[in-house]
């Protein structure tokens, strides 16, 4: 469950706390494309240590490491895949690539994106978050359900625990058994997790309607989002970003460590 | 049958949760941990059958300790019953559901279908054998989640928070089981806030405040002291409070349930008469 620690808000000041989530969101997008647009492993390298000053800034940096190590798993589960698929097809990767690099850099580009999310969850309160959804026009019914699925997450985290250690109590035991045994296992969690989720969503509707929820059309806020001047400047900054990455792209030919080592 | 040694244990967050608890469980005994929220009733529970591991000390079951186990080879002997049932509950029926920690400990089929119907009897839950569990009224989900668990005969049975969200009927049906149970000879462990439960049931009360351990004995002795109910924000049982405002009379006050309350009142009444 680590990997959700990584999306918990904590309430802290900080020069990276305080941007506009709009412009925060902003950096996201350009390092996901960014993340999306290469697969050549230097520059993956280069694109997932460019937000540690961001993370220092921040000092969120605990959680942070403990996201990624939340998502290793994932990781080496996309490591162990592209690298058998990689073997077993040649033709299907690269060919500037050997198959460990091609597989290395696949699970690295999924850490890439799941550490600028990160970064940007463990820095925005929801509530910010959906002030700046509301500010862009999106509609409210939306924004709510958005600021909701995110605020539950860390509830439903710790539910999850509370069925392990219900199942546990039973005898379950999660890490025996081959690989579709240890899916199955699952089941036992899972099934309690979804029911009770069902249960409290339809208790939240109903309690959400008890206190008037959809009322009155036009909505007021007691607090509005206005760019600063740091708020500018990572602006400008992430669009800098994103016009050296396209031109990178396009006109600079970035070399692979296969090419790179001697044969 | 559960031995705690000096106990530290401290969640990963940094909440000290229990700060040097030492107790002893014999085999047979009863036990209400009782104490206010946060006071580290269930994590201390939660040592007994090793979802938790102790920081520092150590936790003894059966004179082995708790951090050499697995979970699912303590929960043979520690049998525990979480708060909520809706945690557990997931098979497609309530047959299913009993027979899973059955399944886990490798129970043989004929011997599981025994025990099967065994426990679906003790609790009174035969007629539902084929029903969905999802189905049932809460106190029914949660009888089947207590027989999911008796039905492996377990030494100790964990009880956390048995009374909460059952009507009086269900409760008064839950005390005469543990009661039961428990002269039977197994051990019952339970974790509640709720005094006149435990007023009925008279066991022995472990009282916690702040991760630790404020008082230990009889039911009739701690809950009747208003100093040591103050330190674990509890309140002493109706009745006692009745018999504590009545000092002047001369009557003693640790009295706790009703039939012994009737009794000192009307030896009282004829007294006065004479």
């Amino acid at each position: 469950m680590s990997v959700f620690e990584g999306f918990r808000f904590r309430h802290v000041s900080s020069p990276i706390h305080r941007r506009d989530p709009r412009v925060k969101f902003l950096y996201v997008l350009v390092s996901f494309i960014a993340a999306i647009m290469f697969n050549e492993l230097p520059l993956l390298l280069v694109l997932f240590f460019l937000p540690t000053p961001f993370v220092l800034l921040a000092g969120v940096q605990r959680q942070w490491l403990r996201s990624l190590r939340g998502a290793m798993f994932l990781a080496s589960f996309l490591f162990v895949f592209n690298l058998i698929f990689g073997f077993l097809s040649p033709e299907n990767i690269p060919k500037t690539m050997s198959p460990p690099e091609y597989a290395f850099a696949m699970s690295l580009r999924f850490l890439d994106l799941v550490e600028s999310f990160s970064i940007f969850f463990l820095t925005t309160s929801p509530d910010h978050l959906s002030l700046a959804l509301e500010q862009s026009r999106v509609p409210y019914e939306f924004t709510f359900a958005f600021t909701t699925a995110v605020r539950f997450v860390p509830v439903l985290a710790e539910e999850a625990q509370t069925i392990m250690d219900a199942q546990k109590a039973r005898g379950l035991e999660l890490e025996k058994g081959n690989f579709m045994k240890r899916v199955r296992n699952y089941i036992p969690i899972l099934i309690p997790l979804i029911v009770s989720s069902i249960r409290r969503s339809l208790e939240l509707a109903e309690a959400m309607e008890s206190r008037g929820w959809g009322a009155s059309k036009k909505r007021t806020n007691l607090y509005a989002l206005k760019m600063r001047r740091g708020d500018w400047v990572l602006a400008i900054v992430s669009l800098l970003f994103l016009v050296t990455v396209i031109y990178v792209r396009l006109y600079v030919p970035v070399p692979t460590f296969t090419m790179l080592l001697p044969k | 049958m559960i031995e705690v040694k000096n106990v530290f244990f401290t969640y990963p967050t940094g909440v000290e949760a229990l700060k040097g608890i030492s107790l002893s469980i014999r085999n047979g005994e009863f036990v209400a941990i009782m104490g206010q929220n946060g006071a580290g009733k269930t994590t201390l529970v939660k040592q007994f059958n090793g979802l938790l591991k102790p920081t520092k000390g150590e936790v003894l079951v059966d004179g082995v300790s708790t951090r050499n186990i697995s979970v699912a080879r303590l929960a043979r002997k520690v049998g525990f019953v979480f708060q909520n049932p809706d945690h557990q509950l997931f098979s497609e029926t309530v047959e299913e559901e009993i027979a899973f920690a059955l399944r886990n400990f490798g129970f043989k089929e004929n011997t599981l279908k025994k025990r099967v119907t065994w426990a679906l009897n003790l609790l009174d839950l035969t007629e539902y054998r084929k029903t969905s569990p999802f189905m049932l009224s809460g106190g029914e989900r949660k009888r089947v989640a207590l027989a999911s668990v008796l039905a492996w005969n377990p030494k100790v049975v964990i009880l956390d928070e048995p009374t909460i969200g059952q009507d009086h009927r269900q409760k008064e049906i839950l005390r005469q089981f543990i009661v039961q149970l428990n002269a039977q000879g197994k051990t019952v462990v339970i974790v509640t806030h709720d005094v006149e439960f435990v007023a009925e049931c008279s066991p022995r009360v472990v009282l916690m405040a702040q991760g630790q351990i404020v008082a230990d004995g009889d039911a009739k002795r701690i809950l009747t002291d208003p100093n040591v109910a103050l330190q674990a924000s509890i309140v002493p049982p109706q009745i006692t409070q009745v018999f504590l405002g009545l000092t002047d009379l001369g009557l003693s006050t640790d009295v706790i349930d009703v039939s012994e309350a009737t009794k000192v009142l009307l030896e009282y009444l004829e007294g006065g008469n004479r």
